[in-house]
């Protein structure tokens, strides 16, 4: 209902349907880059299988003048590749809509819709005329689709040929095979089609610097950057770009010019308990450590990130969420972790997590992670999702001040342990901030040793069973809690002081359709004040925008509102103003979703 | 609880070349059973740094969970210890060696903590010949729950309880080799003279070491027909050598004199020095001592001593050619590339 307002010029959704491992994936991308590449913001969207080669696959890409990057529901024009998957997908195009196919069998007859368009190219035919071999048969008609949508669409061919020559930097004789494709495709709309389409792409000026990278590299290359010099991992989708990524750049950027060696050393370890285990015997001994896993990873990490809560070991893990419980939907998005992170593992603990939006704040948010392990002496669960993680997003470029300097926290040096006028203790609270000093294996010859363990014990770091003794322990970790509410980054508000009764909440990646859905509401005479998390535990701030409204949305990207639960448990808030606003079908909450739903409780409250 | 011993000591305790003299090695009062096994093997690891010459704080000092791993509070209390969760002891002990080479990384573990819920970590932290001690107090139980088998228990060994055990044991030497552990051996928690030189030259190799040490647990597992009693042991062992280790720059003196002498040279330029008493075995020959063990397990004799060192050997830093400074003392211009080069990518992904 909000997106009828269709204006023609930028502002369209169009979906590939391919099938996984034909080599769509670069094309597809092509196609996206170029529109990005004319100034007009996109935002791509893969929809894959659990599957190496064979089964549907999905790329979207919604075009958008106004900047927003969210899903968007309704599609324009269907790129249909797929036999497989062509009845659904001659179902899912919005009525006007247009349906893309290769015209060289003719269309089935139960595919023929009255209320859409169809643009048939005989994609198989050109390319059994023009080329000889199997493999670019079939990887030059995706290049001829993308040739034909240009046309379509008014993308500059320009464009897309400087595209070509940049991916084929050093292969330049693939350039012209790949250009006459482009030609192929596009000559063909030209003498059979009236083009363009009446929604089409027009030069912009609209993504001034931004970049367009997915979130895994992002935090990848924010570890490298944030000084991480230790990685351990086990292989799991959607995390398993991140480490790739640390281990690109680490290539590139960390190997010693001289000696040749690695500044860095990556290990994939023989399961999940193991990669956190080496993660934190790493922080332990003072190298800046991390891994990297998705939900079921975090289940069976729960255990040792007790130990690390306990013991008090600095250590950095990145969740990239999927949909469960268990193995779940492993290529779908969900926010479902929330509660398994913040009270990862058993007996009383509450973790530190941090919830990156765009792929710039999973950079910066890597390099927050370990400042903040460090200082307060604990894990930093940084939570993305598989929507983030694994798609080109649109962002903010990346940013590094030269002048910023790791914070290494309370780790005490072999002169201040010499010179220490009182007795050291491993877990005592000199400050007040509930974080104590600690010491590195090797530092002093007779000064600062201590046993670490998961046991009871005291401010010495002994064991003990002494009831006081552990009560004091586990209140000082809450006022370490305290203290982390200071330091992790603040809630982002949309809006100057209160304009409206009603708030709405909302993390990650939600954010891009919460905002449109603000949008929307606004044109529709409901104003809503706005509040993005950023991190747990929550600060007075946020406690503050709760109270001072008389309904809160909170919008989430899983069955059991979550997010939700850990704001009215963690703030003591009367639950019946917490309005849940629910999306958890594995795939990317949309603006039209959030906006009926917000309007629906309205209307009938 | 943990005792603090007092510091006070004879100033004519003899010092080794450091200046350091065995109380320096030692750790809080044991709370374990008295006539423990582990408490033995305690002592052969202070014995060992003492004359090793071990600075105490380049040591660190790793344990899972169970009995054994306890006993790292009992030894090298200058060094730092790491008692982590059950069976997980070999992922810290890579991580915290990733970070820094140049400490001793020294793996305390039991039959239970290593062959039962910590398979997994124990059999990939071999494969990667991570440079570290393991040495497992193997006593056939576990102690702390009150003396059920583990699955190190040998078939038809009789409990406590009087109950035989009903699955085949699992041999961690055998499997170790196996799996292409670089240096092994077997020792029992009573033969210090055996004892105390395998751990020097467990600590001198480069690669990872283990050292499964029959150790009775006088509690649970010490009663007649346990396979794991003192006496049984003691009836059953059969050294494959004496022993000597000779630490670099020492004169070489031997207690042995009968048998033939092996001599093998470790990395840092130590010697051990072996007097076969088995000519059928080679120590670094992988065939004869599975064949050794093999026969062994056949006549229910109990091979102790080096059982397999391979002098090739290639620990993990080399094989994931790290940098010779320890990852945790590199400094921030080697860590951060800088915003220029940020620039670089950003231009890069427009």
């Amino acid at each position: 209902m909000f997106s009828s307002t269709m204006s023609s010029i930028n502002d369209f959704v169009v979906r590939f349907a391919n099938v996984n491992g034909t080599g769509s994936a670069s094309a597809n991308l092509l196609f996206a880059k170029s529109i990005f590449r004319m100034g007009v913001p996109i935002a791509p969207k893969n929809i894959f299988p659990s599957n190496i080669q064979g089964l549907p696959t999905w790329y979207e890409v919604r075009v958008s003048e106004k900047g927003y990057l969210g899903r968007r529901a309704g599609i324009d024009l269907m790129v249909s590749m797929n036999p497989q998957s062509m009845k659904k997908d001659v179902e899912s195009v919005r009525p006007g809509g247009y349906f893309f196919y290769d015209s060289t069998k003719p269309l089935q007859e139960s595919f023929i819709r009255e209320d859409i368009h169809y643009i048939g190219v005989p994609l198989m035919e050109i390319c059994n005329r023009e080329y000889t071999d199997a493999r670019q048969k079939q990887l030059f008609k995706n290049i001829v689709y993308v040739g034909a949508l240009a046309v379509l669409l008014s993308i500059e061919f320009e464009v897309l040929e400087t595209l070509l020559k940049e991916q084929f930097k050093g292969k330049e004789k693939l350039v012209a095979p790949n250009v006459k494709a482009l030609n192929l495709g596009a000559d063909y709309i030209r003498e059979h089609y009236s083009f363009p389409l009446d929604f089409h792409v027009e030069r912009r000026d609209l993504v001034g610097d931004m970049i367009l990278i997915d979130g895994n590299s992002a935090a990848g290359l924010g570890a490298v950057y944030a000084g991480a010099s230790v990685v351990s991992w086990y292989p799991i989708t959607p995390s398993t770009s991140l480490v790739s990524a640390f281990e690109e750049y680490a290539r590139e950027l960390r190997v010693d010019p001289v000696t040749g060696k690695n500044n860095y050393a990556i290990v994939q370890a023989e399961d999940e308990l193991s990669a956190i285990g080496m993660a934190i015997g790493a922080n332990w001994n003072g190298a800046r450590s991390f891994t990297a896993t998705s939900g079921p990873g975090v289940s069976l990490m729960s255990e040792f990130l007790g130990l690390a809560y306990y013991a008090e070991i600095p250590v950095v893990l990145v969740d990239v969420q999927r949909a469960g419980p268990s193995t779940g939907m492993p290529t779908r998005t969900q926010q479902s972790d929330i509660l398994s992170a913040a009270y990862a593992s058993h007996g009383d603990t509450k973790q530190v997590l941090l919830f990156p939006s765009t792929p710039k704040e999973c950079f910066d948010m890597m390099a927050d992670a370990f400042d903040l392990a460090e200082q307060l002496q604990t894990p930093v669960i940084m939570l993305t999702d598989l929507d983030l993680g694994m798609n080109d997003n649109l962002s903010a470029p990346f940013q590094w001040d030269d002048a910023r300097a790791y914070q290494r926290g309370k780790v005490l040096s072999a002169e201040e342990l010499e010179n220490a006028k009182t007795r050291w203790g491993r877990y005592l609270d000199i400050d007040g901030d509930g974080v104590p000093y600690r010491t590195l294996p090797g530092t002093h010859p007779t000064k600062g040793a201590y046993f670490t363990r998961g046991t009871s014990h005291d401010e010495y770091a002994v064991y003990s069973e002494d009831s006081d003794t552990y009560v004091r322990i586990m209140e000082r970790l809450l006022v370490k809690l305290n203290t982390a509410k200071k330091l992790v980054p603040a809630p982002e508000f949309y809006q100057d002081g209160k304009q409206s009764d009603t708030g709405i909440v909302f993390i990650g990646t939600t954010t891009h359709s919460a905002r449109e859905s603000l949008d929307q509401l606004k044109a529709q005479g409901i104003p809503c004040d706005a509040m993005r998390l950023r991190a747990f535990p929550f600060n007075e701030d946020v406690a503050a925008f709760i109270q001072d409204h008389d309904r809160v949305f909170v919008i989430e990207q899983n069955r059991d509102a979550q997010l939700r639960s850990l704001l009215v448990n963690e703030l003591d808030i009367n639950p019946s103003k917490m309005i849940k606003v629910l999306n958890f079908d594995g795939t990317p909450i949309t603006a039209d979703f959030i906006s009926s739903s917000i309007l629906k409780s309205l209307t009938t409250v | 609880m943990s005792y603090i011993k007092p510091k006070f000591h004879h100033p004519l305790l003899p010092k080794n070349k450091l200046g350091y003299t065995r109380k320096d090695y030692e750790g809080s009062i044991s709370t374990l059973c008295a006539g423990c096994g582990h408490d033995s093997i305690s002592a052969a690891i202070v014995e060992a740094c003492y004359e090793l010459n071990v600075e105490p704080h380049k040591v660190a000092k790793l344990s899972g969970i169970g009995c054994s791993s306890k006993t790292p509070a009992y030894f090298l209390s200058n060094s730092h210890g790491f008692n982590s969760v059950h069976g997980r002891m070999p992922s810290i002990a890579t991580g915290a060696n990733l970070a820094n080479c140049d400490l001793v990384y020294l793996g305390v573990s039991g039959d239970g903590d290593s062959a039962s819920i910590g398979m997994g970590q124990f059999v990939h932290v071999v494969r990667r010949n991570l440079n570290m001690v393991y040495i497992v107090m193997n006593n056939g139980c576990y102690g702390l729950t009150k003396g059920q088998d583990s699955a190190t228990a040998d078939r038809g060994s009789i409990s406590k309880g009087g109950d035989a055990t009903l699955f085949e044991g699992i041999d961690l030497c055998s499997l170790a080799i196996e799996l292409g552990a670089t240096f092994v051996a077997q020792s029992f928690s009573g033969d210090k003279a055996q004892l105390v030189p395998l751990i020097e030259a467990a600590m001198s190799h480069q690669g990872f070491a283990l050292i499964n040490v029959l150790s009775p647990c006088v509690t649970f597992n010490n009663n007649p027909g346990s396979t794991k009693s003192y006496e049984y042991v003691r009836e059953h062992n059969e050294a494959l050598a004496g022993i000597d280790f000779i630490p670099v720059g020492d004169e070489i003196t031997t207690n042995y004199n009968e048998g033939e002498r092996v001599e093998v040279t470790m990395h840092d330029g130590s010697v051990l020095r072996l007097n076969k008493l088995d000519h059928t075995w080679d120590p670094q020959d992988k065939l004869s001592i599975i064949a050794a063990l093999k026969k062994s397990q056949q006549a229910h004799e109990i091979l102790t001593g080096l059982l397999y060192i391979d002098r090739t050997s290639v620990p993990l830093h080399t094989m994931l050619n790290t940098t010779e400074t320890p990852l945790n003392q590199l400094k921030e211009d080697q860590l951060c590339p800088g915003s220029k080069v940020l620039e670089g990518i950003n231009a890069g992904l427009r």
